[in-house]
């Protein structure tokens, strides 16, 4: 069994607004070895983002209120002091944002950018070994001519080039875990593909742990080895990436498969969705919080919406799934969605 | 980038004629004849006369505006023998109230307004900078308040009010300071920093409100960026943060505006120094309006307007300076 890197425990955050309190993750807990790729699923607001913002504890101070364990490297970030989480970032964990063209300083150059990530956790580095290993991880990262484009500035590359450019600076200090929240939704199709394949080189030779956050579920399908399904700030299901396609476990996941759109689909004129709207996190539904959505509510009735669904292994997999239905409704449905 | 600012100091050669023309035609349809406030109440009609030959008011307009375009770069001779006399090269023209050519006056009155708006301009800058970041760092707390009701009294109150209520308190009431009494400061040090403290504060409590507004909806627009975000992810300290990428991006805008404010500044500041009665550009303008003293006025307008021209292109180099994104274009 691989070394466990990461190790996420009853993680919850919530946010004070001036509307209310946002409960933004909800007793979130998973963990993550070496060189395993996990994906975490959901539309927007089912708090996919923040989970990831609070494994380093990026959330803002002020109005978030995180409680749980995130475990790197020994160290409990959530519950350690400043200079221990700043240790951590970049260093143990690092970050790839969505959007490569607001996530690079505009007023520096690349270069300066990726050796100031360097040289926050090497102060004693001299200014030659810096200059080499910025060259190196523009080189591994694909830019050509690092020698020299190290000098320009983030406007003056594309949109591709530049998440190349928040790669290599994540990935300077060779950290053992790899955030990558939605790294491929700003970008064109082919550089999606193209970004992905570098992200899963880097991980195969530096045997890093990726977490991939995103919407697409063919991303996900394409990279991931384990996925995390996110639903109103928990987790709905918890499957391998096959048994999630071939026999997904949670009336959600079965929608959310359900709306992956064919080449048929679309020749029909018609896209399947998920009735109703995702929930406010604000007064998020009592008991399963997408009872109101789900079809099977009428069937299994009140528990579902006075009774909050445990995350269980559904009966012979290794699936997980919070959902009120018993085993075998639940297999022999997700099996029948699956052959729609 | 040189092609750019010789390309931008052309157009402002071109813009400062565009001024002096369009300053020079509106004054001299002004409905008052130079030649006679020239001699006051001793204006007889010969008198008159002769004056608007010596100072060449009976020429053409467009004549008139050639010659004091040429005395600009050759200086310029005024009337024949004994009563002749000349405005050495840079002439701006000749003032017939002052008696004086309007060089020597701008000459005279230049420093003291520099004098008060660097001092001004250096704590408007730091006040306003200052209670910008810090109202921006305490968003929502008291300081944050605190740097809100100062944005909005700072913003509201007009030069002449606060200019009087701080001289009628500070040097009427508390007997703090002599009444102001400018001196060069070379000569006189004490009395110089004695008269120029209250315009100083007065000028740059006032203007620093806008520059609090702006530093902290600079800052706070930037907390939100994503390239801090990702600077908080390499693990950089706070202090690095809020320099290296937060003030940063906060600093461009401000630094195109305080160009700008600054060079108006230059120009006279009227109204402070007429309240304190600073002998600067401002009070010679106010007077050169009170007497018609239209030479005088053309000359200071057109030194304002030669400082605001030069601060644009000076702004935008800068500008380039600042922001990589600009230069490259």
């Amino acid at each position: 069994m691989a070394e466990v890197v990461l190790s996420v425990r009853n993680l919850s955050v919530s946010f004070n607004t001036p509307d209310g309190v946002v409960h933004a993750v909800n007793d979130v807990s998973f963990d993550l070895q070496a060189g395993e790729t996990l994906g975490i699923v959901g539309e927007s607001g089912s708090g996919k983002s923040v989970t990831a913002g609070s494994l380093m504890r990026l959330n803002n101070s002020v109005t978030a209120t995180t409680t749980g364990n995130v475990v790197v490297n020994g160290v409990d970030v959530l519950n350690c002091t400043e200079d221990e989480v700043r240790g951590i970032r970049g260093q143990d964990i690092a970050m790839v944002f969505q959007d490569p063209l607001s996530a690079l300083n505009p007023y520096y150059s690349v270069g300066a950018q990726i050796a100031e990530a360097y040289q926050v956790h090497h102060a004693d580095a001299s200014k030659d070994e810096v200059e080499q290993v910025v060259i190196d991880m523009l080189t591994k990262v694909g830019i050509p001519h690092p020698e020299t484009r190290l000098h320009q500035y983030p406007h003056q590359f594309s949109g591709g080039m530049r998440q190349r450019i928040v790669i290599a600076i994540a990935l300077v200090n060779k950290p053992k875990v790899l955030i990558a929240d939605e790294p491929t939704t700003a970008l064109d199709v082919t550089v999606q593909a193209q970004i992905l394949d570098l992200m899963m080189d880097l991980q195969r030779e530096t045997n890093m742990a990726i977490i991939l956050i995103t919407h697409d579920l063919g991303v996900v399908a394409e990279v991931a080895r384990d996925v995390l399904v996110m639903y109103g700030g928990r987790v709905v299901e918890k499957a391998s990436i096959n048994d999630l396609f071939v026999a997904p476990t949670h009336p959600y996941s079965w929608g959310l498969l359900g709306a992956v759109s064919s080449l048929e689909d679309l020749q029909r004129g018609h896209l399947k969705t998920i009735a109703g709207t995702p929930p406010s996190l604000i007064s998020i539904p009592s008991g399963c919080a997408f009872h109101p959505r789900c079809e099977f509510y009428e069937g299994v009735g009140s528990r579902c919406s006075s009774e909050v669904p445990e995350l269980r292994t559904i009966s012979s997999g290794q699936s997980m799934s919070a959902c009120h239905l018993d085993d075998v409704q639940i297999v022999s449905i997700g099996k029948s969605k699956v052959l729609q | 980038m040189y092609l750019f600012i010789a390309r931008r100091l052309f157009f402002a050669v071109l813009l400062l004629l565009a001024v002096s023309l369009v300053t020079y035609l509106l004054f001299s349809v002004l409905p008052v004849d130079p030649a006679a406030l020239t001699c006051g109440k001793n204006c007889k009609p010969d008198l008159i006369a002769a004056n608007r030959v010596r100072l060449g008011y009976d020429k053409p307009v467009l004549e008139q505006y050639w010659l004091f375009l040429k005395g600009i770069f050759v200086g310029r001779d005024y009337g024949m023998g004994q009563a002749a006399f000349s405005c050495p090269a840079p002439s701006l023209g000749y003032s017939f109230s002052q008696h004086q050519c309007v060089t020597t006056l701008i000459g005279k009155t230049f420093p003291v307004t520099a004098y008060l708006s660097l001092g001004a301009f250096v704590l408007w800058m730091l006040i306003g900078i200052g209670s910008g970041a810090v109202a921006a760092l305490n968003k929502g707390k008291w300081q944050d308040r605190l740097a809100n009701a100062f944005t909005a009294v700072g913003v509201s109150l007009p030069t002449f009010y606060v200019g009087l209520l701080v001289l009628f308190s500070v040097v009427i009431w508390l007997g703090i300071l002599p009444f102001p009494h400018y001196a060069s400061p070379f000569e006189d040090p004490i009395a110089f920093f004695q008269a120029m403290i209250l315009p100083w504060l007065t000028l740059a409590v006032l203007s620093a409100a806008s520059y609090t507004r702006l530093t902290r909806n600079g800052m706070l627009e930037a907390m939100n960026e994503d390239f801090v975000r990702l600077g908080v992810a390499k693990g950089l300290k706070r202090s690095v943060i809020l320099r290296k990428y937060v003030l940063r991006s906060a600093l461009v805008p401000i630094v195109t505006i305080a160009g700008l404010d600054f060079a108006a500044l230059l120009g006279g500041a009227i109204i402070t120094e007429s309240v304190f009665t600073l002998p600067g550009m401002g009070k010679l303008s106010i007077r050169a309006v009170v007497e018609s003293d239209l030479p005088v006025l053309v000359g200071t307008t057109m030194v304002a307007a030669v400082f605001i021209v030069l601060a644009n292109v000076l702004v935008d180099i800068l500008y380039g300076v600042l922001d990589p994104r600009v230069r490259t274009k």
